[in-house]
Formats: C-alpha cells, structure tokens, sequence
C-alpha cells in the first residue's frame, strides 16, 4: 500500500519517518505557519500603535466608543467585549478537551467537544458582526472641521452632586429647515457614471443654528487634557468653531469618515477586527470539516487524531490573537 | 511518549491529576484575568493612573496580564509546555524578537511624528 519509493535510506536520520523535534510535519509547519501568522497581526497592531503615538493626544477613547450590549439600552463599556473574549476562550477549552478526547480516541466525545467550538466560534463571528453594526451605525454624530478633525457636542450635568459632561445627540438639538442645500444625487438623476452615498440628516448650518439656540450645549474636541479626559470648549469658543470651521455632520463610521474621532481609528478597526473575525470564520470552516470527518470515522480508521490537534493549534492561536486584540483595542 | 502531559503550572505549584482537570484549572486561571483587566478598566483607579516608564501605570498592568494569558494559553491549550525545548524556542524566541523589533521601531517612529508635529514644524489646521 505504500506510495513511497524505497530509497536505500531507510533506518538513517534522513530517510524518512523520523520525526525531528519529536514532532510530525504537520504540526511543526502549523506551527511554523503560527509564527508567520502571528508576524502579520503584530504587524498591524504596531502599525495601530504607531498611528496611536502619532496622534497620542486626541486618539479616541474607546471606553466611549464600545459602550452597547444586545437588548440592553444605557452604557456599559467593555462589558460586551469581554463576554466575547470569554466565548472565544470557551471555545478555545472545548477544542482541548476535543484533543484530549482524541488521545483517548473517544470519538463521541471529540465529535461533542467539536460541535461546541463551532458554536462558540459562530457566537463569536456574529458579535462580531453586532459591534461593527453598531459602530458603523453610530451613536451621538459629531461635525467634522474642515482639516479633519471632529467635534462632539454634550453638556454638563449634575450626577451624585459631580458635574459632569454628558454627550447630546446632534438630532436631539439640530434645527430642521425646510429646505435643504441639495439633494442626494443618484445616477438616475444626472450622468450614470456618477453617483454618492447616502448625505447626511443635517446640515452644518443646522447644527449652527441648532447649537445657538440651545444655551447648554458645548462643543468638546478630540484633544485629551492632563486629567485623560477630552477637552470641552466654552461656549463661545463651541459657537465659533462650528460656524468657522465645520463642514460636515459625520453620523456613525465608515472608512472615510469617524464621529469617535480620528478616522485612522475606525480604519483600524475594521482592518484589524476584520482580519481577524475572518480567521474565526475560517476556523469555523476547518472545524466543521473536521468535525464531518470525525462523525464520518476517518480517524478512527487513521488511528489518530492528529488532525483535531492541529486544526486546534490554529484555533489556539486565534483565541491568543483575540487576547491581544482586546487589550490594545479596549483596554489600553 | 505518546500523549504525555506536563500537569504543573505555576513553576510546579499546583499540580493536577489529569490532563482534563488541567484544562478547567487553565480556564478559571484565564477568566480570572480577564475578569480582573475589565473591572480595572471599568473603575480606572486613581492610584494607577501615574505615568510610569512613558505609560499610564494601568496600561502596564493590562499588557503584563496580556502577556500572562498569551502564555497559558500557548503552553497549557496548545501544549507548548510537551513539546521539546528546540521547538519551542525555534516558535517562540523568533516570534518575541521579531515583534519586540517591529513595536520598537513602529512606536519610536510614531512619537517623533507626533512630536513634529507639536514643536511646530508642522500645524494641523484645525
């Protein structure tokens, strides 16, 4: 039955079936292909710190960026996050124990273990989905400056006898006029090759006149003050501003445009969480090829269940990556 | 030598009796963790916001605590800790070097623009 050619060589060091670093091939090069891997998310995560010190005194904060679960209405930083991190190391638990089923060659208990990674891996991938949902919806809109910069609009309030600035939505304030400068153009209107997304629900000069009537509103910009908080103008300052140097009503974030802040931010964001929910998706694809040829008997009659251990080293790996993700996106 | 398990962790503190009840002994250990990184980051001590070497003390805390995971779940999920020493150096010494190069570049690159731009030789229009 055996496809190899016979070489002479057999019974010396490299004539084959030795296993140098007591490894087989393919875990060495799972492994192998690991570091490279991990090579390029560090790449990305420097390069997102590297934009970080480059704007380290108006970066946005994500504690203000990430503040929705599911269901919930109200603001609960982090929360949701670390439910996710959590899930992804639930599944990371399952495919070990999957594993170490394996070892054991239970086969019912791998094909359990198994199924309950790739759940865990889907919970992941659709809240992952919820967060960009939700982060390309937006929360509060913001106008952006005419050099590119973003100002938010709150006001101060009273919380256990502290005052302290709370954000207001631009549709909470913004005047509506009756006639708007223009109309979104659309390819049926004018030249085909010609069309542009979706404009957006104010103007500037609604905003304006909206923030001149409104006494308590003021406008915070993205700069960070000594206390790590970002600095809110005076009123007058606030009005000036808007009238002088505004030019757009930013609702939510895309690749373009970010009412967090820095649109470098947003960019990051999607690449990095994006590259990354791609190799959960991708996990989950392997997995349930495995998980097939568990069910199918392929390893038993293999005699081994070497294949779960290295399909569980990627997914190991994506789990590590998500740790690292969650402390240099959410946390720090 | 199939299969075998190292069962310590902890520098051989606590040692568990199968390979299974290391894996749950590992998940509580990282949840730990994890549970500890959100409620710093929620409360934000004051205590821990000093700048320490170029950083808020906090965010030390947090990349340390990272770092602690990253580890258990390298050794005890992908069982680095049974694989022979050259292995392992060959994956993790590249990685470590390679990354602690690129950080150090990218992130000493990224505070002289940053200062560059403060001191003047270049205004952002606001």
């Amino acid at each position: 039955m055996s496809t190899v050619a016979t070489t002479g060589t057999e019974g010396k060091a490299w004539g084959g079936g030795s296993k140098p670093l007591r490894a087989s091939y393919g875990k060495m090069m799972m492994w192998f292909f690991i570091v490279s891997d991990a090579l390029t998310f560090s790449g990305f995560l420097a390069a997102y710190g590297f934009s970080r010190f480059k704007f380290i005194d108006s970066w946005p904060i994500a504690d203000e960026v990430f503040t929705h679960v599911p269901f919930f209405h109200g603001n609960f930083p982090m929360i949701y996050v670390a439910f996710m991190t959590f899930i992804l190391i639930m599944s990371s638990v399952t495919m070990v124990l999957a594993v170490d089923a394996g070892h054991h060659m239970q086969k019912t208990k791998v094909t359990w273990y198994m199924f309950l990674t790739i759940i865990g891996g889907l919970i992941f991938v659709g809240s992952q989905a919820w967060e960009w949902g939700t982060f390309i919806k937006g929360d509060y809109g913001a106008v952006q400056t005419k050099g590119g910069n973003i100002l938010q609009f709150g006001e101060y309030v009273q919380k256990d006898g502290k005052k302290v600035f709370k954000r207001v939505a631009v549709s909470d304030f913004a005047a509506t006029s009756q006639y708007k400068d223009r109309v979104q153009h659309e390819r049926k209107n004018g030249l085909w090759f010609f069309s542009e997304g979706t404009l957006p629900d104010y103007t500037v000069a609604e905003v304006a006149k909206g923030l001149a009537s409104h006494n308590n509103i003021l406008v915070r910009s993205q700069i960070i003050n000594s206390e790590g908080e970002k600095t809110v103008l005076s009123r007058a300052e606030s009005l000036k501003q808007i009238k002088e140097n505004g030019q757009l009503v930013v609702q939510g974030a895309n690749l373009h445009v970010n009412e967090y802040g820095s649109p470098l931010f947003a960019d990051f964001f999607f690449f990095i969480t994006g590259f990354h929910g791609f190799h959960v998706f991708s996990g989950v694809i392997i997995n349930i090829i495995i998980f097939f040829n568990v069910i199918l008997g392929t390893y038993e009659k293999r005699k081994s269940y070497e294949m779960v251990e290295k399909v569980g080293l990627y997914w190991h790996f994506v789990d590590l990556v998500w740790v690292f993700v969650f402390t240099f996106f959410y946390l720090v | 030598m199939a299969h075998e398990h190292k069962l310590a962790i902890f520098r051989g503190l606590l040692k568990f009796k199968s390979n299974t009840q290391k894996i749950w002994g590992v998940l509580i250990f990282l949840t730990i963790v994890t549970a500890i990184e959100v409620l710093l980051g929620i409360y934000k001590p004051e205590s821990l916001m000093s700048q320490v070497l170029g950083m808020k003390g906090l965010n030390w805390i947090f990349i340390i605590l990272t770092l602690v995971k990253a580890y258990y779940i390298t050794w005890d999920f992908m069982h680095m800790r049974d694989e022979t020493p050259a292995l392992r150096r060959m994956v993790v010494w590249t990685a470590v070097f390679l990354i602690c190069y690129l950080i150090f570049i990218l992130l000493q690159e990224g505070g002289y623009v940053f200062d560059v731009y403060k001191e003047g030789f270049i205004k952002r229009d606001f």
